[in-house]
């Protein structure tokens, strides 16, 4: 089953390309989980996260400055080279510059039929922020409706929000499993779950990810899983980066990533109101530094939660270089993680490419490091 | 080629800015010592909401204290390792490294102990500035609010933004009152809004008098005039020092009193400049080039509008467009509206709105070409840079982009720099003055 995820990465455009022959729908692309895709969903829209390609580029660079991140340049190269020529349009929620300036610099220079910028509060939980996302969203979803020329009906946001909550639910029950003394599903496995999931049709997902969860919650042969890790920070869709660390005697069990737990963490509570209920699973769901700005810190809750919850040893800290939301938390959540719950941590920056070979050293050294921490 | 050479004098206001500047940040040194209510507030915040709470509130500004280090380089230097030191990585924005420095190892730039807050609040136009604050309550241990202030494309003004700020605004006027035990004083914050307003529109005044040839004023005076728009913009003093560098500024203008005495050619200026190198616009003075001003003087707090017919000036206050100023509400409600339609605020929104604003700069202020200063560690006045050289490349306006940082100095090259001014002039076909 786990190649069912693995090919919707590896093929994602031709993926997305079948699915729009086999449905006749559009397909559109976005740049960041603040992206209540319900909305999109209902319309009758693939939404499809547009993610790092881990290729070198030189196009980027005339466009977006050189010390921007290196995701929001991969994502702006792979649109200007035309790899996504079969999107509709592209949606910007708000997340970070970084990111806005690539869904501009996108929509200035490829052809689209449709683009939209979507903000999205910073501070989630104010007690302002839910009526005014609720008129944001309420502009946006007659937006897609105009474009498509289709209403959205109640209906079919109930249908929506129902195969997200499913997708949510499965992801979350194979995430749970990691909790067990011997995790019959390795960290590698759940980020393709979880990758794959932003790519595909979710109601198709949903009975691959039940095939899964069957498949692994029966697994008889389990192994020792090492080192428990967690690994949390920036965007990170580099899978082969997770499977470097597992071959190296250590198991992720939990991730702090807007491509793993962040992504589908809470849900949808049905309400009368659907915007309104779509906005809260939004505002409140676990935050990236970007949208942690004040002093309760929700992060600093969530993550060691996290960390204790899954019983992690140690934690991996992986931040896209030039990310500045990303580089204001790493010093205090290193301290947190050691004081609070004695793990250590190792920080690790990202490229668009990167260095196998020093990434491995580094890990080895990390992982040899804790290995007398746990006699 | 014929030059003209122009009568040129020292401005009569000078000595009065640079007390202005210095004064407050005595204030800041001494406001434990004086019994007054000091608050850790970012300078692109609402600077004028804590003046509510009495009279004797003074801001102690993250931005223009960062900005003061750079201009510092061995202290600067000092700031920035120690920051490094805690961690947190190089290229973050220097303005930060500098004031948390500063912070961390407890002296201040003026002397002393690095001064705390009682309090502290902050918003998020980036994503620097929404956590520069959260670490600085956290380290001194005093609570803090942060504001969200939405970035949006459109050209219109949206009404749902204007209220959901309104909304924040009078929740953090209830937790300060909270936090302070103060009774809040709305007729005081109208008094704050009001020299905001006016001191800040009579600025962008003063900046449309550079439109004149030749210049009166240039850049590097301009960075010593503009600093109370940007951390005293709510004071009296403000007002009245504005009224007087109108004055003058007109007074040069009609006697043709120009900024250099040749002005061979017009350029203007993006992004913030490097602190510790403000010797590039000396430089430039010996191709006798006028830098007439950028962005960040003109529009960080300078207050435009566009009129209904397409143009665009100094912004009209409040009372003049018929807002009412009787509830805290309504005056609230202006606040908003003053930040929501600053220049350098609707710019980082999308590209092409600073392309446009650009072109039209300009055109309006006859510049001859542009130089951008690519500022590691400030995404916000980086956001959309690359594709403004574009849009003034396209335009056949001879631009140049150099990199640096605002206020570290270890990440310039001034060779570099000054040799990048040098191709830009020789794309214009500008040479140095020698013996004039």
């Amino acid at each position: 089953m786990t190649t069912s995820f693995q090919n919707v990465i590896a093929d994602r455009h031709k993926y997305a390309r079948q699915w729009k022959a086999r449905t006749g729908g559009k397909v559109i692309g976005y740049f960041c989980t603040w992206l209540p895709e319900e909305i999109v969903y209902a319309a009758g829209i693939l939404p499809v996260r547009i993610l790092g390609s881990h290729e070198p580029q030189e196009m980027a660079e005339r466009h977006i400055s050189s010390m921007y991140c290196p995701l929001c340049r991969d994502c702006l190269a792979q649109g200007l080279s035309g790899k996504y020529d079969y999107l509709d349009g592209i949606i910007g929620p708000f997340s970070c510059l970084h990111i806005r300036q690539t869904f501009a610099s996108w929509k200035t220079h490829v052809p689209l039929e449709y683009s939209y910028y979507l903000y999205v509060p910073t501070i989630g939980h104010h007690a302002a922020a839910k009526p005014f996302w609720v008129k944001q969203l309420t502009k946006f979803k007659a937006s897609l409706e105009e474009w498509t020329k289709k209403p959205i009906t109640d209906d079919d946001l109930d249908k929506s929000i129902n195969v997200y909550n499913t997708n949510r639910r499965y992801l979350r029950q194979i995430y749970d499993l990691r909790k067990d003394d011997f995790p019959p599903v390795s960290g590698a496995e759940c980020m393709e779950m979880v990758v794959s999931s932003q790519l595909a049709d979710k109601a198709e997902h949903n009975v691959w990810l039940k095939s899964a969860y069957h498949e692994f919650s029966t697994k008889k042969e389990r192994k020792d899983p090492g080192i428990r890790l967690m690994i949390l920070g920036s965007e990170n869709d580099d899978t082969e980066f997770v499977r470097l660390i597992e071959s190296l005697g250590a198991t992720v069990v939990i991730d702090d990533h807007c491509t793993g737990s962040r992504y589908f963490w809470n849900y949808v509570m049905p309400k009368e109101d659907r915007l309104s209920a779509i906005a809260s699973r939004y505002l409140n769901r676990p935050a990236c530094p970007a949208k942690d700005i004040t002093q309760e810190r929700r992060r600093f809750k969530h993550i060691p939660k996290l960390a204790k919850d899954f019983r992690a040893q140690g934690a991996i800290l992986i931040q896209q270089k030039f990310c500045d939301p990303h580089e204001f938390d790493i010093p205090p959540i290193k301290e947190i993680l050691m004081k609070e719950l004695g793990i250590p941590s190792l920080h690790i920056e990202m490229d668009i490419v990167w260095p196998l070979g020093a990434y491995q050293t580094r890990l080895e050294s990390f992982l040899e490091m804790l290995q007398p921490a746990l006699v | 080629m014929t030059i003209t050479k122009y009568q040129t004098k020292p401005l009569q206001c000078w000595q009065k800015a640079k007390e202005l500047r210095l004064n407050y940040f005595k204030s800041v040194m001494n406001a434990k010592r004086d019994g007054k209510l000091l608050a850790m507030v970012d300078s692109g915040s609402f600077l004028e909401l804590p003046a509510g709470l009495g009279d004797d509130y003074i801001p102690f500004e993250g931005h223009p204290y960062g900005a003061s280090v750079g201009g510092d380089p061995e202290f600067s230097q000092k700031c920035v390792e120690a920051t490094e030191a805690k961690g947190f990585a190089r290229d973050m924005c220097a303005y930060t490294r500098n004031f948390w420095g500063s912070m961390f190892l407890n002296e201040y730039l003026y002397g002393g102990e690095f001064p705390k807050g009682e309090f502290a609040i902050w918003r998020s136009a980036c994503e620097s500035e929404g956590k520069f604050y959260q670490l600085v309550a956290e380290h001194m241990g005093i609570p803090g609010y942060a504001l969200d202030f939405p970035l949006l494309p459109g050209q219109e003004k949206d009404e749902d933004v204007i209220e959901y700020v309104v909304d924040q605004l009078g929740a953090c006027i209830k937790w300060m009152e909270k936090v302070t035990g103060r009774k809040y004083d709305d007729e005081k914050l109208l008094k704050a809004a009001n020299n905001h307003f006016e001191s800040t529109r009579i600025w962008a005044e003063i900046c449309m008098l550079n439109q004149t040839i030749p210049a009166p004023l240039d850049q590097k005076t301009i960075y010593t005039l503009y600093f109370p728009s940007v951390a005293l913009r709510h004071m009296p003093e403000t007002l009245a020092f504005y009224k007087e560098v109108l004055a003058e500024v007109k007074d040069r203008v009609a006697n043709k009193i120009a900024a250099l005495p040749i002005e061979q050619c017009r350029l203007w200026d993006d992004g913030i400049p490097p602190w510790y190198f403000l010797g590039l616009y000396r430089y430039l003075e010996q191709y006798g080039a006028v830098v007439l001003g950028s962005q960040y003087t003109y529009a960080l707090h300078g207050a435009w509008e566009d009129y209904p017919d397409g143009s665009w000036g100094p912004a009209r206050l409040p009372q003049e467009r018929g807002m009412r100023m009787k509830t805290r509400e309504d005056i609230l409600r202006a606040i908003a509206l003053w930040y929501e339609e600053k220049p350098m605020i609707r710019a980082m929104a999308l590209p092409e709105i600073k392309s446009r604003q650009l072109l039209r700069i300009v055109q309006d202020w006859h510049a001859d070409g542009v130089m951008m200063h690519s500022n590691r560690g400030c995404p916000g006045l980086s956001f959309g840079q690359v594709e403004n050289y574009l849009a003034l490349q396209k335009s056949g306006i001879p631009t140049i982009i150099y990199e640096g940082n605002a206020a570290d100095k270890r990440e310039l090259s001034e060779a570099q720099v000054l040799d990048r001014i040098d191709g830009l002039m020789e794309q214009m076909g500008i040479r140095k003055l020698v013996g004039l």
